[in-house]
């Protein structure tokens, strides 16, 4: 297939996370050895949702030319999404179990006022607004999980590709987007318990007495699979003439346009779609998480986003892989306290306070002087070069390729 | 006879009373009420306090002020009244109202205190209002006129107005006037007296006047109200059914028509609830099984049931309910018993909310105006790198937050509030200015054309700069204060003010806009500058050395973002996320101005902070959703405008 | 040549940029399988000819007619005339870099141009059959699995004029081809151009008369926004007009 001869790391990546998978679920508490705690499952299952929607900012990113700083908000919209059905479903567990006792049976609309003391009381409301109208529906909220972020950048993008707005200017645009999203859903009158967020999202309804250890290890496989999934998309979709087209965008917009395909049709095509890709990534990664707030949603989330693609090495799908996974997983180890502390005598380097120094800067070193990311080292095993292009990039716009991230 | 009673009346005319009012003193006074004065009842007080205020004696406000502040001591041994002060050993110094002198010192056993409750403190209050009013300080009277205002009495009325023709200092004359016919307003008996009053507010837009006037509008529901009641509103003839008419609350209807017997008990679903509940036998209620129960419709068959057999109210539907509230006489009747004065209120305070809305409204624009000069000091230094270099730089926000923390330091050292902030902003411009010329060397000179890859280097910069300011300076706000002449407000009237800080900021953003037309335009690194955004190879083929000259024009964009750190440190709490708050803003502010336009700026963050005081207008307690809706608002804009508000045409744009 | 039906009639258009008026007034038609050079100096108005007729500006006004059934294309974006049959080469060479010959000239084979059937998209013999032919006429036959960044640059103007025919336009719109290259590739470049121009229109941009008497061709040439003169190139080089513009400043 000219997917696997176009993506010569696929079956690679493949056999991989296969690997992976099966280690961690044999050395799991629920499957196996027990050599893995269930929170650090729970850690590499989010590591894979991470990774997940890298790929999707790889594609918009790193193919197509597109710096968006909102895919994350695509991202915790997907989680908000599940997660209203999840904390629903569970509060009604524990609402019937409460009015079981009560002197009559409960009707449906004491049940549902008891739901909504119990979600909404945080915010001083009992109330269901109207964006919870489907959380009683495990189906129509998984619809919601690809119909309310896809609708959101479908609309976004429309607009904004419609008007032109390229390079930086979409970026700051796409910021704003994030920004007003996060700061709406910060107001307690949004329905979703503004600051608060919703909670308990790692609590399955319906399998109770089921440990933590084994819905870990689901959650694990389904993270896995999911990833598996989307990467065999983006690979399909970067390997035939979409992919030639969509990286001629990135490189030569205008160019692109004159031999007569549609750019922002494309483009909005791409946007819309690796905000549905983000979307599902967030439906899976919170319910591992168990919390979801808005803070989850600014636009720092973005541009991290961005940050582990580009340290991955941008326009290569398992560069943005193993962006998400080493940077998020090196930062679990930095932030949780793991590192032990550098002792300078006049000053001890505490990683806790540090790690997001040495992030910064050791990301301005890669942008600098490793723009393959770690992606670059694979190049050096596989002995392919960048053209010598004296400096010069591929393509007359700004998210074109630098000579030093193109293969010769 | 008659030549007797004449001549005993003369000698009362002629001696007697002087005689009497040399010889009487308040002391006497103070005997002659001591019953009550002792007994200290509030029924019974009155007569003792007029008797003391109207004695026409030096010293009656003296004790009135001492007995209201619990001063005034009565001897055991003879039952005299004097003042006190501490003394030492519980003991206290007596002193003679009268004349002011020393008495002796007493222990506390040999005296009483007088303790006057609250309820008589306040009548001694009012007695005291007329001393108040004609004191010789104008200081006092001033104070004693804002009491009334803010706390009026009937019987402040009299002795107000007794005050006018006196008052001498012409400003506190008119105030004596506003407060006479405020006064007037809320306890004159004479109706044509009030209207006259309310009307002389027309216009007006101060608070007092608000006050006074809003309650004579307050109404209450009534059933059936007299043939003479001052009524607001018939209620029935507005009631649609569902809704109730502005200001009636349905269950306030309903629990007056039940109070007139008009309507029964109407059983809700939890009385409902609890009746079946309370009736529930063999599991079994209304011949309804109790698992059964778990609908509306069986919970109702259940209680109808109960109703048939006689041991429950009968359920009413909402439809009967909304009936008799509709064919009830209810009606929104004024507590105010005359018709001329509420329709004279109606009247003027239509008048006056005009007036205040005018007001708020110019309130709101200096609001605006201001907003607008915190974010075009917070993007000016952007509208350099950014709109004239075209360099993105995301730590931006960083350099404000460095200037802030920068003005920070230098208060913890120089301990002057003036002087500080007058060293901190050059400083503030020096560090930054350092920072931005060594970001600038390192990192930006190698990304120059690559505006994404800037992008996410300087916000490497940007996270790794708020860490170390937070492992420096910690997570909590620090203060940066201003100097004592910035505090306060400049107040035009009850509703339009402004802090001076705010005018602080927004003249500093017009010094800023000054120095930045100045460089742009009068000065060989402005030009340059231009040269070399314009066209770098034909600036350096003319002897310009570009990498000098984007240094220096960058490392001026960062400086001038320290100076704003320094202003907007002094307006919100430092923090190491103070940029953070601003950088989007700001980008926002120069894209929607018109990149490459100082003009364009000054419009982008005009519209910006208009715009999101406007919009808090309509939902003033809502300050996020007036963000969200803002960047709503500007992304629909950037539609339209793609280019900004002053955008660049043709070739040159680059496009 | 002209009589024989109109493909393109720009008729009255007029663009000012700043105040500077680019395009004052231009009328100009071209026909159905005809060679066309546009001669003048710099800021005649060339290029934002071309970059109205491509729909890249919008003039201020005037209407550019499109093929039989006299579509105005103003207002329309540059996808849709390139759809509508108008090729377009610009003064350097743009091809994609990053992508290899074969990608270039597949992407540009005349196909459904709709993401999702571009998503989709499977070579079919006949593309391939295409890229081939186009590949061995623009003599890179041996050069398809090359990134095109490696090309040398009169290789790259030729895979811009492969890839320009590869979308089979009505109107080829060419801005100085010859630009940069050798004497032998000029000659290719000529060689090309009038072949093209036997099946459809080519409007050629260049400053350089020796090219333009190769190609042999009618002349109109630009000055300050309008047309000066039109005709064959030796009537034009005698018109006083002309020499005036070319050698009286």
């Amino acid at each position: 297939m000219d997917m696997f001869k176009k993506n010569p790391s696929l079956p690679v990546f493949i056999a991989v996370l296969v690997i992976f998978t099966l280690a961690v679920t044999f050395l799991s508490e629920a499957y196996g050895a027990g050599a893995i705690s269930t929170s650090f499952v729970k850690t590499l299952g989010k590591t894979l949702c991470l990774a997940l929607v890298a790929i999707a900012m790889d594609l918009v990113w790193g193919y197509t030319g597109i710096l968006s700083l909102g895919h994350f908000a695509f991202f915790g919209l997907g989680g908000y999404m599940i997660g209203m059905w999840l904390m629903y479903a569970r509060t009604k567990i524990i609402v019937l179990e409460s009015l079981a006792n009560a002197p009559l049976p409960p009707t449906a609309s004491e049940i549902s006022d008891a739901i909504g003391t119990q979600i909404f009381g945080v915010v001083g409301s009992s109330e269901f607004p109207l964006v919870w109208y489907f959380a009683h529906s495990f189906w129509a909220q998984i619809a919601l999980v690809v119909l309310v972020p896809g609708l959101l950048a479908l609309v976004f993008g429309w607009l904004a590709f419609r008007s032109r707005v390229t390079g930086v200017y979409l970026s700051i645009l796409t910021q704003a987007m994030t920004l007003a999203l996060s700061l709406y859903l910060f107001q307690n009158d949004s329905g979703l318990r503004g600051n608060n967020g919703l909670s308990g999202l790692q609590n399955l309804p319906g399998v109770d007495g089921i440990s933590q250890d084994y819905i870990s290890i689901w959650f694990f496989w389904a993270s896995a699979f999911a990833l598996l999934l989307t990467y065999l998309i983006a690979a399909f979709i970067v390997s035939g003439k979409f992919g030639s087209v969509i990286r001629g965008i990135r490189d030569d917009e205008a160019r692109v346009r004159f031999l007569g395909y549609s750019v922002e049709g494309f483009k909005l095509f791409v946007f819309t779609l690796t905000a549905v890709i983000a979307a599902i990534g967030g439906a899976l990664y919170y319910p591992q998480a168990g919390i979801i707030n808005p803070a989850e949603i600014a636009p720092i989330a973005s541009i991290y986003l961005a940050v582990w693609v580009a340290i991955g090495g941008r326009g290569r799908i398992y560069g943005a892989v193993i962006g998400a996974a080493f940077v998020s997983l090196v930062s679990t180890w930095f932030t949780g306290g793991q590192a032990p502390d550098v002792n300078l005598g006049f000053y001890t380097i505490k990683w806790v306070d540090w790690w997001l120094v040495l992030l910064g800067l050791s990301f301005v070193l890669v942008t600098l002087f490793a723009p393959k990311g770690i992606g670059g080292l694979f190049d050096l095993i596989s002995g392919r070069l960048s053209p010598n292009r004296h400096g010069v990039p591929l393509g007359p716009d700004k998210g074109s390729l630098r000579e030093e991230e193109a293969e010769k | 006879m008659i030549g007797r009673l004449f001549s005993a009346c003369l000698m009362l005319l002629t001696c007697a009373l002087p005689v009497q009012a040399q010889e009487r003193t308040i002391q006497d006074v103070l005997q002659e009420h001591r019953v009550e004065i002792e007994t200290s009842s509030r029924k019974t007080i009155a007569p003792a306090i007029d008797a003391i205020a109207s004695s026409g004696l030096p010293a009656a406000q003296t004790v009135l002020e001492k007995w209201q502040n619990k001063d005034m001591w009565q001897r055991k041994a003879d039952g005299l009244f004097f003042y006190a002060t501490p003394a030492d050993g519980g003991t206290y110094t007596l002193f003679d109202f009268d004349s002011g002198e020393t008495v002796g010192v007493f222990e506390k056993g040999d005296l009483d205190q007088l303790k006057p409750n609250s309820g008589i403190r306040a009548m001694i209050g009012a007695a005291l209002v007329q001393f108040q009013l004609n004191d010789p300080d104008p200081v006092r009277r001033r104070e004693a006129l804002l009491a009334i205002q803010r706390d009026g009495e009937a019987s402040h009325l009299a002795p107000l107005r007794a005050a006018i023709e006196t008052e001498t200092d012409p400003e506190i004359k008119q105030l004596k006037e506003v407060t006479e016919r405020l006064l007037t307003i809320s306890f004159d008996k004479d109706d044509a007296a009030r209207v006259e009053a309310i009307e002389s507010f027309r216009g007006s837009i101060t608070l007092d006047a608000r006050a006074a006037l809003n309650p004579l509008l307050s109404t209450s529901l009534a059933y059936a109200p007299p043939e003479d009641a001052n009524i607001a509103e018939h209620v029935h003839s507005r009631f649609d059914g569902r809704h109730m008419p502005e200001g009636v609350t349905r269950s306030e209807a309903v629990a007056l028509l039940q109070k007139h017997g008009v309507l029964g008990a109407i059983p809700d679903e939890q009385s409902i609830h609890d009746a079946l509940v309370a009736h529930m036998v063999n599991d079994q209620v209304g011949g309804i099984q109790r698992q059964d129960l778990g609908s509306p419709d069986a919970r109702y068959k259940a209680y109808d049931a109960l109703v048939a057999e006689g041991l429950v109210p009968a359920r009413i539907s909402e439809y009967d309910v909304s009936e008799t509230l509709a064919y009830s006489p209810l009606a929104l009747v004024y507590d105010e018993r005359s018709k001329a004065v509420t329709d004279a209120a109606k009247v003027t305070l239509s008048s006056i909310s005009r007036a205040v809305a005018f007001n708020q409204f110019l309130d709101l624009s200096l609001d605006g105006l201001s907003l607008a000069s915190i974010y075009f000091l917070a993007a000016i230094g952007l509208a350099i790198t950014f709109g004239v270099m075209g360099v993105i730089n995301m730590a931006h926000g960083e350099f404000i937050m460095m200037g802030a923390y920068t003005g920070y330091v230098v208060q913890q050292i120089v301990p002057d509030y003036t002087v500080s902030i007058l060293l901190a902003i050059p400083l503030a411009f020096a560090v930054t200015f350092a920072a931005g010329v060594a970001m600038e060397r390192l990192i930006i000179r190698w990304l120059y054309n690559r505006p994404l890859e800037t992008l996410l280097a300087t916000f490497g910069v940007s996270i790794a700069l708020q860490q170390i300011a937070k492992n420096i300076f910690g997570t909590q706000a620090r203060p940066l204060t201003s100097p004592g002449w910035l505090d306060g407000a400049l107040t035009f009237n009850d509703v339009v003010s402004i802090s001076y800080i705010r005018i602080a900021i927004f003249v500093l953003a017009l010094i800023f806009l000054g120095v930045f037309l100045f460089i742009m335009k009068k000065t060989r690194l402005g030009l340059e500058t231009r040269a070399v955004t314009q066209n770098p190879r034909m600036a350096a083929s003319m002897g310009i050395n570009p990498d000098k000259v984007n240094m220096l024009t960058f490392g001026l964009g960062s400086g001038i973002a320290g100076v704003a750190g320094v202003a907007i440190g002094l307006y919100a709490k430092v923090t190491s996320e103070l940029g953070q708050d601003y950088i989007v803003q700001s980008f926002m502010t120069v894209v929607v101005g018109g990149v490459g336009n100082i003009w364009g700026t000054l419009l982008g963050a005009g519209l910006i902070g208009f715009l999101q005081k406007g919009i808090e207008w309509f939902n003033p307690s809502n300050t996020l959703a007036a963000q969200t809706y803002m960047i709503i608002f500007i992304i629909i804009f950037i539609q339209f405008r793609p280019k900004g508000i002053i955008a660049l045409k043709g070739r040159a744009a680059g496009d | 040549m002209s009589g024989s039906g109109t493909l393109l009639e720009v008729s009255g258009i007029s663009v000012t940029f700043d105040g500077f008026r680019a395009i004052n007034n231009l009328s100009f038609n071209i026909g159905h399988a005809e060679l066309r050079a546009i001669i003048g100096p710099n800021g005649a108005g060339k290029t934002t000819f071309m970059d109205i007729v491509t729909g890249k500006t919008k003039p201020d006004e005037g209407k550019v007619l499109w093929g039989e059934l006299s579509r105005n294309l103003i207002g329309m974006n540059e996808a849709k005339i390139a759809r509508a049959g108008i090729g377009r080469k610009f003064q350097r060479p743009t091809v994609f870099e990053d992508q290899t010959v074969f990608e270039n000239l597949l992407m540009a084979v005349k196909n459904d141009r709709n993401p999702l059937a571009v998503l989709f998209f499977k070579p079919k013999f006949k593309d391939l059959a295409k890229v081939e032919e186009l590949a061995s006429e623009i003599g890179l036959a041996e050069q398809l699995s090359r990134k095109s960044g490696e090309l040398s640059h009169g290789q790259k103007q030729w895979l811009e004029i492969g890839m320009l025919l590869a979308q089979d336009p009505k109107l080829l719109l060419v801005d100085e081809p010859a630009a940069g290259m050798t004497l032998g590739e000029r000659e290719h470049t000529t060689d090309i151009l009038k072949e093209a121009a036997k099946t459809r229109a080519v409007v050629v941009v260049e400053h350089d008369m020796e090219f333009v008497r190769r190609l042999d061709c009618k002349v109109t040439v630009l000055h300050e926004g309008s047309v000066l003169a039109e005709g064959s190139l030796d009537h034009v080089t005698k018109n006083q007009d002309v020499i005036d513009v070319y050698l009286g400043r």
